[in-house]
């Protein structure tokens, strides 16, 4: 890959200001997918900007409504967190499904979905909870941050520095990976809140993640499988690729929606 | 060309690299410990697995630069004073390698794997913890065995 | 059997070195003022080369030289071979299109290498490598094996119609006839995937040229040293074998795709003369090696099987279209002929066997020997068939395989392979009794419980391997023999050296090559070393490759062994003062009959070294002897796998819950290490059956499947649990080698596809499905039935 300057600043304000300062630069978190990308050449940032080194910027808080997640920490500690395990299961088990172990040890939650792979899998999470992404500069809901393929609400000079979730009644993810990738070939985040209302939060299948209202409505009348009957999630607009066609996918929803109300926790 | 300091297999190390130096190529070229071995350019084989301040991670997948400071062990850092660690010792007597290049980023992602599970690490949690780790050779059966057996003793 | 003897599980001498880091590969030698090298590669599947200009890459910070096939035409190095001559049924020769090392005037498929350049790093010979300009007049191209010899892009003048030969074996007239009178015939259209052997070490080498002596070396990763030493100085016109040293120090798998002789280890061994005696040091990406390493298998078969009223089978009539690639490869030729149709009769009686192969180029890698070789695909097409006419006779697979085994030995195929001996029903029998076959229906109903789709399915193989006796396969073609030789030095204070034109790479040789010495000469095991790999140590070998180093290697060896201990017995009988025929050697000690002197095997040695105690005139002093060792026959290993899966018809995924395997391997030197053989080698065959499938775009002709991302390599995940994995061993000895041993190493990637697939379609109830059965590709197989049954 091509050379850079490398920075490590010890600050998300001076973070933000080595970025403006850049020609064309990039973040560095767990570098997962960044290093990757650079290695095959699509990538060639003039500089990377370390986050790792910056004060605070991992660890995980439980309250009694919510799941704080800093940007910076690393799926394995998701994954291994009691606190985490007991408020939302499923956001535990999903963190665990991540690539592998070895990626799990560097990738960050921040990296991930600042990232919006249509196929990763917190994404899902953060619409599937209906959490909300807290920046430097403010907080939006998740479901005004994934925008479209690999694109997101953040503006200039915003980093992402928290993902707050809300804790459900119960939640469920369930992961149909490509098995050579082991990015989601469909992914499905299926979460009762306090309140009995339902989210269906789909990865994988579409050029973002996406909800599927006809199943979140059924499902907040009647959260049984049997409510489902008689839905289907339309191919039409779904990714196809040597893996899975549209109609594959559409099917695998259904699949992975009625296994997630099986399942929830 | 920055110069970085770590720690390596316990030893002071440090030498000059690009920014773009991937810590595996730090180890293989300027440590010249070829121990660690590049597989792939996808980050999904697992031959360059080693251990950075105790987890395992893809060396592949690192840059020398970010690991300023850290200490890293790589497989010529496993055995003490001449004793082989239990690991190695159980790839042996297990007959868990047969060319071998996929080995030393497999014992240390085992050794890995059983110090998170601990000692009662059954087989499914192993064969799916190894999905970070390609051999091409074995089929994995007499690996798996290794670890469990090495599980034990460690 | 001595704990360290024939038989044993001796654990690996060579482990040592592998687990604490301490391996030697290629890439992790570094000679004293070496360059690198980096190949600029085409990204069209087929075009002419307009012009290439280098004048940019010359210029850029560590470059040393770049070159084309303009340097290469100017110093007349010879192009890359095929090394076995088939002829069409015309009786034509092959069609092979010339093969330079750097592509010239035409490049025939993505990744084929147009330049390379030669700079101080990687980095820098990377960069410049970018700056290479390239113009190219793009061709329609054509990637599908089905279609070359009906698409308008012509790969090589020499082949009008793609076509390179049109070949045939067996007796068509006779076939026919048997079908006109057949009771029943079962038809099937098969196709075996194209696979990417990716052995996790890519291919490197490092080609030296040392201006003082004029000498050349070339570290490779090869699986045979000695060959590449003879086709890089016989045709490529860089070095005479005396003035070419060639190692292949360890290397990490081979499978096949390290017996070939590529474009960039010549290219590395002539650019250091032409820079001025640098080494020139080449590694390859895994993203190249996905390119450009040889693949394996790309059959598009349709075959016929006739039987009686009774299910025995009476003819077998095959038509299939084997890719050959852009180019031919070092072997191409041979893997769909001789080492693939001669093995069409499988393990049964079938007196009329027709078959006939169209080997075509498409625009894609080349084509060869990948673990199997021929092999995989023939035993795909007969088990297939055979079950699939099985399950049409409503006959129970194991019974109808039964029926149609052959019993009586030696049998003459009417495909030329004559088998020497065998019990199939024996090996069928172990099988069905480990796969607790009779106690199916129970599993399938429990599985059935739980939502899942319960199969299991049959593969009774056969192949032929220890290749080669040298007569047969020069007749039929070979531009080599395939012997193989050993030396046995033994040394003055009684320690021994084998060296060995065997080539280990996975293996294990150092240690059952060992346990053969130890065995004979009753010596201890840490006293014997195996020597391998280097062209200035073994004289001569042709590599390991073909399941042919226990029965044709380690035969060198015994037969060395033998004049080793013919000799030994006259020192000994000198030194003791008697005659030669009342000594006895057992167990490491010479004794004189009917006497109690006797002289340990060191002792012996020292003798044969001082010269003090025998007449040196008569007895020549020293203790070493080479053997040459040409193979009367094939062996044919054969067994049955028993596979059993579980589909999840909500999804497709296909879970292997037990695989069975019972070989007949002869005799096994080191169980332990045959064990291994067997499960990496059915690891292949289920990544072949559920997870590997090599696609090349229509369209564009790129490379779809050319990273880990697309292209499914088995997990350990994937693998049956260990108590669910089950092998076992029948013993019908090799009468033609005196170890009575077969092969091993390839026959689970033999084996495992079509027991995976019989299990497949038989869980799910369909008659054909493709390889590999992902389940995107399952559950669209599915999708019929379940509209049917609505």
């Amino acid at each position: 890959m091509e050379n850079f300057n490398y920075h490590r600043p010890a600050t998300v304000n001076a973070a933000a200001a080595l970025l403006k300062k850049s020609k064309g630069g990039s973040y560095l978190a767990g570098g997962h997918t960044l290093l990757p990308t650079m290695k095959q050449g699509l990538a060639s940032p003039s500089d990377i900007i370390d986050l790792t080194a910056i004060k605070g910027f991992s660890g995980i808080t439980v309250t009694k409504s919510a799941v704080v997640i800093k940007a910076g920490t690393a799926h394995m500690d998701v994954v291994t967190s009691a606190a985490v395990k007991k408020a939302i299961p499923a956001l535990s088990e999903m963190a665990g499904k991540i690539g592998d172990v070895h990626v799990r040890q560097k990738g960050t939650i921040g990296g991930s979905i600042a990232n919006s792979d249509p196929a990763a899998d917190y994404p899902s999470a953060c619409v599937g909870l209906g959490a909300t992404i807290i920046t430097n500069k403010r907080k939006i809901p998740a479901d005004s941050f994934f925008t479209g393929m690999f694109q997101t609400a953040l503006k200039d000079g915003e980093i992402i520095t928290a993902v707050s979730f809300p804790i459900p009644k119960k939640s469920s993810h369930q992961k149909f990976p490509n098995p050579a990738s082991r990015y989601a070939l469909v992914g499905v985040f299926v979460a009762q809140d306090a309140a009995g209302k339902v989210r269906v939060a789909v990865t994988g299948a579409g050029p973002k993640v996406f909800r599927v209202p006809e199943m979140e409505a059924a499902l907040t009348k009647n959260f049984a499988v049997s409510a489902l009957a008689g839905i289907a999630a339309k191919a039409k607009g779904l990714n196809q690729d040597m893996h899975a066609t549209a109609e594959y996918r559409a099917h695998l929803i259904g699949v992975l929606t009625r296994r997630a109300v099986e399942a929830a926790k | 060309m920055p110069a970085i300091s770590m720690k390596v297999n316990g030893k002071a190390v440090s030498g000059n690299v690009e920014n773009r130096t991937l810590l595996v190529d730090f180890i293989r070229t300027n440590l010249g410990l070829t121990g660690t071995h590049v597989g792939c350019d996808t980050s999904q084989c697992g031959a360059c697995v080693v251990h950075i301040d105790g987890k395992a991670v893809k060396s592949c997948t690192t840059l020398a630069v970010a690991c300023e400071g850290a200490e890293v062990t790589t497989i010529e850092g496993i055995a003490k004073n001449g004793k082989l660690h239990p690991m190695q010792q159980a790839f042996h007597e297990n007959h868990g390698l047969q060319c071998g290049f996929c080995t030393p980023g497999m014992i240390m992602a085992s050794i890995d794997i059983v110090k998170r599970n601990g000692k009662k690490v059954s087989e499914e949690v192993i064969r799916r913890e190894l999905s970070g780790n390609i051999c091409r050779c074995t089929g994995y059966h007499n690996i798996v065995a290794a670890v469990q057996s090495a599980a034990e003793k460690m | 059997m001595s704990d360290t003897g024939i038989g044993a599980r001796v654990l690996r001498k060579e482990d040592k070195r592998f687990i604490t880091g301490k391996g030697q590969y290629t890439d992790d030698i570094n000679l004293k003022d070496q360059t690198y090298a980096y190949f600029v590669r085409s990204p069209h599947a087929h075009a002419t080369i307009k012009s290439i200009n280098t004048a940019k890459a010359k210029k850029m910070p560590g470059v040393v030289d770049v070159f084309t096939s303009k340097e290469v035409e100017e110093d007349k190095i010879g192009g890359l071979i095929c090394g076995w001559m088939i002829h069409s049924k015309d009786g034509s020769a092959m069609k092979a299109g010339p093969h330079p090392i750097l592509a010239s005037g035409k490049v025939r498929f993505v990744g084929d290498q147009v330049a390379v350049v030669i700079a101080e790093t990687r980095e820098q010979a990377k960069a410049a490598a970018e700056a290479v300009v390239v113009s190219y007049g793009v061709l329609p191209h054509n990637v599908d094996a089905a279609e070359a010899m009906k698409t308008k892009a012509q790969v090589h003048d020499v082949a009008p119609d793609n076509r390179v030969f049109n070949w045939s074996i067996g007796d068509e007239a006779a076939t026919d006839a048997a079908f006109k009178t057949a009771a029943h015939v079962t038809k099937l259209d098969i196709i075996n995937n194209r696979l990417i052997p990716n052995a996790i070490e890519t291919r490197a080498a490092i080609g030296s040229y040392d201006t003082g002596s004029e000498h050349y070396t070339l570290y490779t990763t090869s699986q045979n040293p000695h060959v590449a030493r003879l086709v890089i100085s016989a045709f490529h016109g860089l070095a005479p074998e005396h003035k070419l040293r060639v190692i292949a120090p360890d290397v990490g798998g081979g499978f096949g795709s390290k017996i070939f002789i590529y474009g960039e280890e010549v290219t590395c061994v002539w650019a250091s003369k032409r820079i001025g005696g640098r080494p020139v040091k080449w590694t390859a990406d895994r993203s190249e090696a996905f390119l450009c390493d040889a693949h394996g298998r790309d059959h598009v078969s349709h075959a016929e099987l006739a039987m009686d009223a009774q299910g025995k089978i009476t003819g077998l009539k095959v038509h299939t279209i084997a890719a050959m690639g852009a180019y031919l490869s070092t072997l191409g030729s041979v893997i769909p002929t001789y080492l693939y149709a001669i093995l069409l009769s499988g393990q049964y009686n079938i007196p009329n066997i027709y078959a006939e192969v169209d080997a075509v180029y498409t625009n894609t890698a080349p084509v060869d020997a990948y673990r199997g070789a021929g092999r995989p695909e023939a035993a795909y097409l007969v088990e297939r068939i055979v079950e699939t006419a099985a399950r049409e006779l409503k006959i129970d697979p194991a019974e109808f395989r039964r029926r149609n085994f052959i019993t009586q030995f030696p049998h003459q195929t009417p495909v030329i392979l004559a088998y020497d001996v065998g019990d199939y029903g024996a090996t069928l029998d172990k099988a069905l009794e480990l796969a607790e076959y009779s106690s199916f229906p129970a599993r399938k109903a429990a599985s059935a419980k739980n939502g899942k789709l319960r199969g299991v399915g049959f593969s009774a193989y056969i192949e032929a391997c220890g290749l080669a006796p040298s007569q047969a396969v020069g007749s039929l073609g070979a531009g080599v023999g395939q012997w193989e030789s050993a030396e046995v030095r033994v040394n003055p204070v009684g320690s021994v050296e084998v060296l060995t034109g065997s080539h280990s790479h996975g293996q294990g040789h150092e240690t059952t090559f060992a346990q053969l010495v130890s065995d004979r000469l009753g010596i201890d095991i840490n006293n014997v070393s195996i020597v391998h790999g280097d062209t200035d140590k073994v004289q001569f070998g042709m590599g390991t490759y073909g399941s042919r180093s226990g029965a044709v290697g380690m035969t060198a060896i015994s037969k060395a062994l033998d004049k080793i201990e013919a000799k030994a017995k006259k020192v000994a009988a000198a030194v003791m003062e008697a005659s030669t025929e009342d000594i006895d050697f057992k167990d490491g000690t010479f004794t004189v009959k009917g006497t109690d002197k006797k002289m340990a095997f060191g002792e012996v040695a020292l003798a044969s070294y001082l010269g003090h105690k025998f007449n040196t005139a008569e007895i020549e002093v020293g203790l070493k002897e080479t053997s040459f060792h040409d193979p009367s026959n094939f062996v044919f290993p054969a067994g049955v796998h028993i596979c059993e899966v579980e589909v999840d018809p909500d999804t497709g995924l296909t879970k292997i819950v037990s695989y069975t395997a019972v070989d007949d391997f002869g005799t096994i030197i080191n169980p332990m290490i045959v064990e291994g053989q067997v499960q990496g080698g059915v690891a292949q065959g289920i990544g072949q059956a559920l997870y590997e499938g090599c696609t090349y775009d229509k369209e564009s002709g790129q490379l779809l499947t050319g990273s880990y991302m697309d292209y499914n390599m088995p997990k350990a995940r994937n693998m049956p649990l260990i108590e669910n994995f089950k092998l076992g061993f029948t013993v019908t000895k090799c009468p033609s080698n005196p170890l009575g041993m077969k092969g091993c190493g390839e026959a689970g990637a033999i084996a495992a596809p079509p027991a995976v697939i019989n299990a497949i379609t038989n869980a799910i109830g369909v008659r054909e499905i493709a390889m590999p059965a992902t389940p995107l590709t399952v559950w669209n197989a599915m999708q019929p039935m379940k509209r049917a049954a609505e």
